[in-house]
């Protein structure tokens, strides 16, 4: 990944993610054609709420039954850690017009804002809408063929587990976290690996509590508080 | 090729939902000038979230009682971690995991 910001170098570092979004698209695909959704249903779903985690829960909840509203409060609250991300990311197009704000906020996800915050770290802090719009838009058309795909091909896999292509995201994630670790000047190593610690043991505590989601955005929180704290001793 | 009316309505009201969680923070952002407590709340969002994403993979929940490891998923977290601090390519991160993954379900290792 270099300093350049333009579209094609954001088609060129959105490309090692697009593994993960193909092997969660592709399962999504699968369990949305054993849960009897149309494939209508399954590209609505992906192309209009565009939510990974939440689309897996919109789908059980709507075999089980559940009532709208309580299918509407799941999404937002898998989804509210979004809110903390494009705060987060917003700050970097302040000097782009609202219209483009718009534009990049509607289809940033986990994945665009993790690349991002990588990019920003080889550019002093900066962030283009060519190479944002380009991560976002490669990101939205290949979940969207990824779970079409997966929703035909559906009955045809027996186990699509079994070549590891469901591992793909953890590894992404893990790979994302390492790059930003070692890259993240302004925090430096130390401060991050305490944080990073802090942030699994009040994960790990709080998932026999609450929800895996809400024990995502508090142990977050928590996380942010604490390497705020931190940074004031040092 | 068939849609119900439920259907209809969680995809227009999920839709709306999670594009209004990405978009009104970059209109707030733009509008608003930040309190400095917060941008420096903020510095600290990407490197919590994704530890925080990273462990939902890794521990599994055992509701009213301590979390356990995801055993296959944190084995083949170690080569796949090994090939983030040689290459320091995503690409190669994401390629080594899913072969390790492969390997481990092949013979069966970690449930």
């Amino acid at each position: 990944m270099g300093p350049s910001l333009t579209f094609k170098t954001g088609v060129r570092d959105v490309l090692p993610t697009v593994f993960g979004y193909i092997g969660v698209g592709l399962a999504f695909g699968i369990v949305a054609h054993t849960s009897h959704l149309s494939l209508l249903v399954v590209g609505g779903m992906s192309f209009i709420v565009y939510a990974g985690s939440a689309q897996f829960i919109i789908t059980s909840m709507l075999l089980l039954h559940d009532p709208l509203s309580a299918i509407f409060i799941s999404t937002f609250l898998v989804n509210s850690r979004m809110i903390l991300m494009s705060t987060s990311l917003a700050q970097y197009f302040r000097h782009e017009s609202l219209l483009k704000n718009l534009l990049i906020g509607t289809l940033v996800t986990d994945e665009t804002f993790a690349l991002a915050m990588n990019k920003q770290n080889r550019t002093q802090g900066k962030l283009s809408f060519a190479w944002q719009s380009a991560a976002n838009l490669v990101a939205y058309l290949v979940w969207g063929l990824a779970t079409i795909v997966g929703a035909i091909l559906g009955g045809m896999i027996a186990n699509p587990t079994q070549f590891g292509f469901d591992f793909a995201l953890t590894a992404m994630f893990i790979g994302l976290v390492y790059l930003q670790l070692i890259s993240d000047r302004h925090l430096g190593l130390s401060l991050q690996l305490t944080v990073m610690v802090f942030v699994a043991l009040v994960y790990y505590f709080a998932i026999g509590l609450m929800s895996q989601n809400f024990a995502l955005l508090v142990a977050t929180v928590a996380g942010c508080l604490f390497g705020m704290e931190m940074k004031k001793c040092r | 090729m068939s849609m119900t009316l439920t259907e209809l309505w969680v995809i227009l009201g999920c839709g709306v939902i999670t594009v209004a969680s990405r978009v009104l923070p970059f209109a707030f952002v733009k509008q608003v000038k930040m309190p400095a407590w917060l941008i420096n709340f903020l510095t600290f969002v990407p490197i919590t979230i994704m530890t925080a994403l990273c462990c939902q993979s890794l521990f599994v929940a055992n509701p009213g009682h301590f979390a356990t490891l995801n055993v296959a998923n944190c084995l083949a977290a170690i080569p796949a971690t090994l090939a983030g601090i040689l290459t320091k390519s995503l690409l190669m991160v994401v390629v080594v995991g899913i072969m390790a993954m492969a390997v481990l379900r092949y013979f069966a290792i970690g449930g």
